[in-house]
């Protein structure tokens, strides 16, 4: 059957498969308070980070890893990872970043010379457990935004550190939260001052290249009062055949009148089609609509990982506030994906969207959890979701997992799920209008997802469609 | 234009064609008639390359080769198009852009330039407007939605668009109004240049005295039984495929 065929289509080789040699710097595998000392001598890093990071480390080892989710891994061996890697030499200019990585980056799109850098983008990337450059830092500190690595900001901007850090995701929220407060090595942080709208898209690009080594970054974004930014992560990893871990945790305050959209294409290697390799993606990301008015929109793009553990979640605390969520997630030969979204409604007035498509394919498992709730104060909250879901082939199978919990009667919620399948005869109808199979089944994803598509900010939708169309392309057999 | 050879074919383990024998002619309209269940629509996807119909003998000559070998989509960029009994709905795949997708494929295997968008929508007005369809339905889904006469003006409108040689209607008067019927059939007769061939079938003569068939064929358990001209309509409207068996 046609099916068959689509399956060889989907199962494209990954494209970012390829690592770089650099000279590391890494901590032996294990994880202890003396790893935890070493990171933070490492990164000069004040005493009052160091407690806040041992406290997040005992808290850790009381915990279980969750296995509430709809997804299967063999246990993690937590001593076996390092927890740090830094290519070997602190780069204080471009100049003296590894030519290897600026060659990595350069493959990656994303060029981070001077003179061939993105229009209209500022980046920061991210390699390991570092942040190497962060590009137009110096153009954007002129309208008092702050766009830097987190290690920076923990010393230049003590106070906010200290103030936001932790706030919205607390130190020991979840069992991977704590242990990336205990250990996360780098991420972004920005802070946009009042009434400034940000006059470029903010990036941040993550690269794992190491072997054996997690990545645990943190980024912390603040949007002052009547502010605005737009904001995207990219990441990719190369191809290996053991498991590596990826635990980030990801804050957003939103002040009155702001407003962030946060949008994400996650391609990380999603291991072969056996089910061997890929990264283990365990992700917390949590906004804050602390103002009026306040607004955040997640949008995420997930084709790569084997396993996907990821929530973002908006806390409606401010009337009026806004939370948005477009989730498009595939997964296909043996990756697996829990993911959706929490809307906490606290304020009056609070609305929420979320609209979700899964694409199964070959033996990918996809799930979407969601929880809608509606505090007692939240008068008039509503919430519109939607969740759809698309199986290519019969091996994989999807999951919709809502939770709703109301205590306001005022609350308005409304939820749609569909399920629908590629069939054969759709197929069948667009090869005889004389379209190929491999375009024939690209159009029918594209459309399904093409209400989160619409989302992304114009380069990055480029992109995620390009991505679909790699992850679709193949040889039809 | 077309010959189609001794053609056997099965749907599962049922035969359901049993040799059927045809010749298109350049420029001339065919009509299929015959009863439920005969295997009309399975020659149609026979010819097509469905999935559902393997042939088990039999060859169909089109442009000096046995197109039987060639996967669906190459059947269709040589000019064989086929508007279905029942057209599927894909949902979330906007019609005026599946269309464009269609055209610029043959216009790439055919070496020729590729119609842009801004050319494409006035291409696609001119026909939607003569063919009396509301404007709003190139922008929904394909035939996602669709009401069954909307579906069918939607593969006339494909047909117009795609200008194929071998032209295959399977039942395109099913479930049309009197308005839908005329529009249907003018599309039909606007493609008519002498070239191009017609493969229609019906049940009613009421689409033949609009497109002016040239040949009548009967099919039946498998068979072409019986070839006439456009006056075999009129015994088959009065004594039924009966007379016919008893005939042969
Ligand atoms: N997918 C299928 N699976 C099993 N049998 C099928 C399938 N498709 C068609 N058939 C059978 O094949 C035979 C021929 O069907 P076909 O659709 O070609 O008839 P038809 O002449 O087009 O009839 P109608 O005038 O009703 O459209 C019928 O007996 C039908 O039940
Ligand atoms: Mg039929």
């Amino acid at each position: 059957m046609a099916t068959e065929k689509v399956d060889k289509i989907v199962s494209q080789e990954y494209q970012l498969g390829f690592s770089v040699d650099v000279i590391a710097d890494t901590l032996p595998p294990g994880l202890s308070e003396s790893v935890i000392a070493m990171i933070c001598a490492k990164k000069n890093e004040p005493q009052w980070m160091y407690d806040l990071r041992v406290k997040a480390f005992h808290k850790w080892e009381t915990m279980k890893e969750p296995h509430w989710a709809h997804i299967h891994y063999p246990p993690i061996d937590y001593q076996a990872i390092s927890y740090f890697s830094a290519p070997k030499k602190a780069p204080n200019s471009l100049d003296e970043v590894d030519e290897n990585i600026l060659a990595a980056y350069a493959k990656l799109g994303i060029p981070l010379e001077e003179q061939k850098m993105l229009q209209g983008i500022a980046v920061d990337a991210v390699f390991d457990s570092v942040s190497v450059k962060t590009t137009y830092s110096e153009t954007l500190k002129e309208k008092g935004i702050i766009f830097c690595s987190i290690s920076e900001a923990i010393s230049d901007y003590p106070e906010m550190i200290q103030e936001y850090l932790f706030s919205v995701v607390p130190s020991t929220d979840n069992y991977f939260a704590a242990l990336n407060a205990a250990v996360f090595t780098d991420g972004t942080f920005v802070y946009i001052p009042k009434g400034v709208r940000c006059p470029m898209e903010l990036s941040t690009y993550f690269r794992i290249n190491a072997k054996n080594t997690g990545q645990f970054e943190r980024t912390l974004i603040i949007a002052d009062e009547g502010s605005y930014v737009s904001y995207n992560e990219g990441c990719s990893a190369p191809q290996r055949d053991e498991n590596q871990l990826h635990a980030a945790v990801v804050e957003l305050i939103i002040k009155k009148d702001a407003q962030i959209k946060y949008s994400t294409i996650q391609n990380w290697y999603p291991g072969d089609e056996n089910g061997k390799g890929g990264i283990y993606n365990f992700v917390t990301k949590r906004a804050l609509c602390d103002g009026e008015n306040s607004k955040v929109s997640w949008t995420q793009v997930e084709t790569g990982s084997a396993i996907t553990w990821k929530y973002p979640s908006c806390i409606l605390k401010g009337d009026n506030s806004v939370g948005e969520f477009y989730s498009v997630a595939i997964t296909s030969k043996h990756q697996q994906a829990d993911t959706g979204t929490k809307m906490i409604h606290i304020g009056k007035n609070t609305r929420s969207t979320i609209i979700s498509k899964g694409i199964s394919a070959m033996r990918g498992e996809n799930s979407y959890r969601g929880l809608v709730k509606i505090l007692p104060k939240a008068d008039k909250a509503r919430n519109f979701s939607q969740c759809d879901s698309l199986l290519i082939g019969s091996d994989c199978g999807a999951h919709t997992f809502p939770y709703l919990e109301s205590q306001n009667p005022s609350a308005q919620i409304e939820h749609e799920a569909t399920t629908s399948k590629i069939n054969d005869e759709q197929l069948f109808y667009l090869r005889q209008r004389g379209i190929s199979e491999e375009n024939a089944v690209s159009m029918i994803v594209h459309g399904f997802c093409k209400e989160v598509f619409a989302q992304l900010p114009m380069e990055f939708a480029v992109e995620a469609k390009e991505l679909l169309n790699l992850t679709l392309e193949g040889s039809v057999g | 234009m077309m010959q189609i050879k001794n053609i056997h074919a099965k749907i599962g383990d049922n035969d359901i064609l049993k040799g059927v024998n045809l010749t298109l002619e350049a420029g001339k309209v065919h009509v299929i008639m015959g009863p439920n269940g005969a295997g009309k629509s399975t020659l149609t996807k026979a010819i097509v390359g469905h999935y559902d119909v393997k042939v088990t003998e039999g060859e169909v000559i089109y442009k000096g080769k046995d197109i039987l070998k060639m996967p669906p989509e190459e059947r269709a960029l040589e000019g064989i198009f086929l508007s279905f009994q029942n057209p599927v709905e894909v949902a979330g795949v906007n019609n005026a852009y599946f269309l464009r997708t269609a055209l610029n494929a043959k216009e790439k295997y055919h070496n020729q330039k590729e119609t842009n968008a801004a050319e494409f929508l006035k291409l696609m007005k001119v026909h939607v407007e003569q063919l009396g369809m509301n404007t709003d339905m190139i922008a929904r889904g394909l035939n996602d939605g669709f009401s069954g006469g909307e579906k069918k003006r939607n593969e006339i409108l494909q047909m117009e668009i795609l200008q194929p040689d071998v032209i295959i209607l399977d039942e395109i008067d099913s479930g049309l109004d009197i308005d839908a019927l005329k529009a249907v059939s003018e599309g039909i007769n606007r493609m008519k240049d002498g070239k191009k061939t017609f493969l229609v079938i019906t049940h009613y003569r009421r689409i033949l005295d609009y497109i002016h068939p040239d040949y009548i064929h009967v099919l039946q358990d498998g068979k072409i039984v019986k070839t006439g001209g456009p006056e075999l309509v009129d015994i088959l409207e009065s004594q039924g495929y009966h007379a016919l068996q008893k005939d042969t």
